[in-house]
């Protein structure tokens, strides 16, 4: 029973933005593979990347199918079989980087700490929804949704990927704060945070504390931890207003920048197109952002509107953390950007989300 | 579910959008902030720095200048050797990679450490030097593993070559790594660290001319410092060539003569200060200077009793004995104390004071005049016209002649020897000076001191007629096209205070001295060319007069020096020569066969050429 109605209300808008955005990300990729490579290597990783594009794609494409009030229903299954997925990282995941996250279905390789963030949202959504009201919620209401969180956070903060157990933090964070706590509860969160933040210092890894430590001052070994915000820095400082030209960027040609390709591809971009090319993304996001917003506005579903925020939220962690890093505000922290770093599961999983926001967009005006 | 349908659900609502609307501009304008910080005001800086990440500037070296010989023979080149670097920028874990390193070319990895804690404060762009020219094998195996290696290299450097081991290594010289407070002088401003410059001989002394002109490379390097490209390259400037004076065949016989010996031996051209042989004896080997002489065989060469790396022609102080007649008797002469027919007997000794001075020849001379007695080295003779001339007038006519002070040869360290004066002993000991002390001085054997160098000086002014040259050691600096780029004329430094008579009267008497019967050195007579010379025999150890023991039984360093100076052909001198055998005791059996064979080679081979060429 496919409604006429639904395609009348496609968000085209949003799905030109997304695939301008997509475009572009291609198109930095592009940069950041080809200078100071060897053909092949371009080759097949920026096919791969373009495979993951469409199959991101298509998965949006099916998740338009799905009334997206459907996953409200669905939404305890989806969080176990997401939780199910990292334990079963632990007994048969593969290690990659010094840490076990990926798990192998068939040929893929898919990361499900990356898919937990959509099914985190989903079921705080759901659960949020119901007993929503303007005067807050209160640490019983809350019990719920903080085991919802503290389940996924501490399996993936094993494996160990304390970036994306944060990144998981920040975008459920902000849904409860977004659907309103009591003062009380607010005040007490806060100063716990606030008094563990030494104790959490202890249970750092080394290099975690020494990316901290080289945050807080870069040059302090500026060969060794310090070195790849450095070179980044340069790489994006040296771009000045209107950069080098496209394939024009000593430092990723030269390999001077680390991860060019994947966690700092930002600087790839601000390198060859200057401060012009970061403003032309920036802009973009930032309007997509309020896309997402106005999505979320403007749904009648209290649950669609909680999704709704949930997705622009997980997608503007991604890009504050990500360009935040890069420009050495933050410590480093492997994050990728949305539609521009390379990389399959962080592809999937924003384009899955992208897919829930124009399914939302779509049925905001269809009342139950 | 819940709808919100209530009109003050949705102003809530409303409000929670618009404080998150307000969290993301602020955060998307403190992300454009930072952009527009470091883009646009430390855009400049960080452009900067991105092209000193990616450009280098990449020095080399330039070639040093040749050395030739007179004939144009080359004695001083360059040979390429591979020198391995390594950038502390591109090596990544320094540590690692000298290990690695280190057990490729089996050279101990602290060793290699050294190197770089050396010189690895500051520049971390700066290649630092591990090892200097590596051999084949080493090469290979770096090469081999080069990807193993970031940031290590090896660059092909010219490093001198010294053609002829051993040979006129003093005159030459050595080259040495250069030093941080020498960089620091600003003295040497084509020079960088872990470059050589000339530490010794020529090599120091004409360093401003063979150093060249560092030229430079502007490369593009990737993150592990492999050059991408080259972007522009100043090619260096070569140093300039220099031709010498001297002549490699007869300084080989020169070395060949005194192998075995400890001394020096200086040929010179009387007609200009030509330097045609400059030996001191033992030599080293210059080669082992390039690129570091290890400690073991500098302290070997240090510890030498025979001090290797003194050049004796030029830096050793000798008393020149009997060669010393000369002046006294151009003093005694031009004074008018004696003339050419004055004669004085000799017994075999003379009383002077309360002591008995001695001649050589216990037997006696018996009556002789100047001709005979410089001929046969009467001590007698000269100790009678040294009391007439008197310490200060000897003196004055000792200086005149060019002794006591510098030849002024382009060479470090040159020693003045010493003159003794009343005055000067008055000064340095506080004692007046005794009347048997002139004695000593006029036959040589006091306080005085001289170089082989003056003394070569001196007998060419004797041979020439009575002028004093300037020792000169390089005739032309040319470019590396032959052109000549500065021309070292021959330079007179004054003239032998002695009238024509005088020196005629001198000169006799050294031609006897070869050429006569009784002649101290009669042994050396050639059949075709006539030899005037002085032979000296100057003590180390002054046997008393009731002492039994024969000269024979002393030991080796207490054994006296053998002299030999002498000019040929006596008429009109194309060489002179001044020959000192450290402890060869008689200057007549040890010192004056040296000149003769230079002398039989220098004279009668060019026209054996010559004759052969037709």
């Amino acid at each position: 029973m496919f409604d006429r109605r639904l395609i009348k209300n496609f968000d085209w808008g949003l799905m030109a933005l997304i695939l301008l955005i997509g475009m572009m990300g291609l198109g930095i990729l592009y940069s950041a593979l080809t200078a100071g490579n060897e053909t092949d290597v371009v080759h097949i990783l920026f096919k791969k990347q373009m495979i993951w594009m469409g199959t991101g794609f298509i998965v949006m494409m099916i998740i338009l199918v799905i009334d997206f009030r459907d996953l409200d229903k669905m939404n305890l299954f989806i969080y176990t079989l997401c939780v199910g997925l990292l334990i079963s990282v632990i007994i048969f995941g593969q290690i990659g980087g010094g840490s076990r996250r990926w798990l192998l279905i068939g040929f893929v390789r898919v990361q499900p700490s990356e898919l937990m963030k959509i099914a985190l949202i989903i079921s705080l959504a759901s659960v949020y929804a119901t007993s929503i009201s303007n005067t807050g919620f209160n640490f019983r209401k809350l019990i719920k949704p903080a085991v919802l969180c503290v389940i996924p956070f501490v399996l993936i903060v094993n494996q160990p990927d304390l970036g994306t157990g944060l990144l998981l933090l920040l975008i459920a964070g902000s849904i409860t704060l977004f659907v309103k706590v009591e003062r009380k509860v607010l005040y007490t969160v806060s100063g716990i945070c606030i008094a563990a933040a030494p104790l959490l210092w202890y249970g750092l890894k080394a290099y975690q504390k020494s990316r901290i430590l080289t945050f807080l001052n870069p040059d302090r070994d500026p060969l060794g931890a310090g070195y790849h915000i450095i070179q980044s820095k340069i790489a994006i400082g040296s771009g000045m207003l209107i950069g080098k030209g496209f394939l024009k960027g000593t430092q990723n040609a030269l390999s001077f920048l680390p991860e060019h390709h994947t966690d700092f591809i930002v600087s790839v971009l601000a390198e060859e197109w200057g401060l012009m090319g970061c403003s032309v993304l920036l802009l973009l996001y930032l309007i997509f952002l309020f896309w997402g917003l106005n999505i979320a506005y403007n749904c009648r579903n209290m649950f669609g509107s909680i999704l709704a925020f949930g997705i622009t939220a997980m997608i503007f962690w991604q890009i504050f953390i990500n360009i935040g890093m890069v420009m050495g505000l933050m410590p480093v922290v492997g994050v990728p950007l949305p539609l521009v770093s390379y990389g399959g599961s962080s592809v999937i999983t924003n384009m899955v989300g992208f897919g829930i926001l124009l399914n939302i967009s779509m049925r905001s005006f269809s009342s139950n | 579910m819940t709808e919100f349908s209530k009109n003050q659900d949705r102003d809530w609502i409303k409000q929670r959008f618009i404080i998150v609307s307000v969290c993301i501009l602020f955060v998307f304008a403190l992300l454009f902030l930072r952009l527009v910080y470091l883009q646009i005001i430390k855009g400049e800086e960080y452009r900067l720095l991105s092209e000193k990440n990616a450009v280098r500037l990449k020095s080399i070296k330039s070639s040093r200048g040749l050395i030739f010989d007179r004939n144009k023979k080359l004695l001083v080149d360059n040979r390429p050797s591979f020198n391995l670097k390594i950038v502390l920028e591109d090596a990544g874990k320094v540590q690692e990679t000298v290990k690695k390193l280190a057990e490729f070319i089996a050279v101990p990895f602290q060793e290699l450490m050294e190197y770089i804690a050396r010189e690895g404060n500051g520049a971390v762009y700066k290649p630092i030097t591990l090892k200097n020219d590596i051999s084949r094998d080493q090469l290979a195996i770096v090469e081999a593993h080069k990807f193993d290696l970031p940031g290590i290299h090896i660059d092909i450097e010219p490093t001198r070559y010294y053609i002829y081991k051993k040979t006129a290594a003093h005159l030459l010289g050595y080259l040495g790594q250069i030093n941080t407070k020498e960089l620091k002088s600003g003295k040497y401003s084509n020079i960088k660290s872990g470059d050589s410059i000339g530490r010794y001989g020529i090599e120091k002394s004409f360093e401003n001319y063979l150093q060249g002109k560092r030229g430079g490379r502007q490369v593009e390097v990737d993150a592990s410092g492999r050059t991408i490209k080259i972007l522009r390259t100043i090619e260096p400037v070569a140093g300039l060539d220099l031709n010498l004076t001297l002549d490699l065949d007869l300084q080989q016989t020169a070395e060949k003569l005194l192998e075995n010996k400890a001394g020096a031996v200086v040929a010179i051209d009387p007609d200009n200060g030509d330097i045609l042989a400059l030996a001191s004896s033992p030599s080293f080997d210059q080669n082992d200077f390039t690129g570091g002489i290890s400690s073991k065989k500098w302290n070997a060469l240090m510890s030498d009793p025979d001090k290797p790396m003194l050049n004796k022609a030029i830096q050793a102080e000798y008393p020149p004995a009997s060669t010393y007649k000369i002046i006294t008797s151009i003093a005694a002469l031009e004074e008018n104390h004696i003339t050419m027919n004055t004669t004085a007997y000799c017994p075999g000794f003379l009383k002077y004071g309360n002591r008995t001075y001695r001649c050589w020849n216990k037997n006696g001379h018996g009556e002789l005049s100047i001709i005979d007695a410089l001929a046969q080295s009467c001590d007698v003779f000269y100790y009678q016209a040294g009391i007439k001339v008197g310490v200060d007038k000897l003196g004055r006519y000792a200086m005149g002649s060019g002794l006591g002070k510098k030849t002024g040869i382009l060479l470090e360290n040159e020693k003045k020897g010493l003159v003794p004066t009343s005055a000067w002993k008055k000064k340095l000991y506080k004692e007046s000076w005794q009347g048997g002390e002139t004695l000593s001085v006029a036959i040589g054997q006091s306080y005085n001191l001289v170089t082989p160098l003056q003394m070569a000086v001196l007998i060419a002014a004797v041979g020439n007629g009575g002028t004093l040259y300037k020792p000169r050691i390089v005739k032309t600096i040319k470019d590396g096209h032959g052109l000549v780029i500065k021309k070292i004329d021959s330079e007179i430094t004054g003239g032998l205070p002695a009238s024509k008579e005088t020196l005629d009267i001198v000169r006799n008497g050294l031609l006897k001295a070869v050429q006569g019967v009784r002649g101290t050195a009669k042994k050396i007579r050639l059949k075709n060319i006539e030899i005037a010379g002085k032979t000296g025999t100057a003590q180390v150890y002054s046997i008393k007069k009731n002492d039994k023991r024969k000269a024979d039984d002393l030991k080796y360093s207490l054994r006296d020096h053998a002299w030999f100076v002498c000019y040929a052909p006596a008429k009109n001198p194309v060489i002179a020569i001044s020959v000192l055998v450290e402890h060869g005791e008689h200057g007549s059996s040890t010192a004056a066969p040296i000149a003769r064979a230079l002398i039989e080679q220098y004279i009668q081979e060019p026209f054996k050429e010559k004759t052969s060429l037709e």
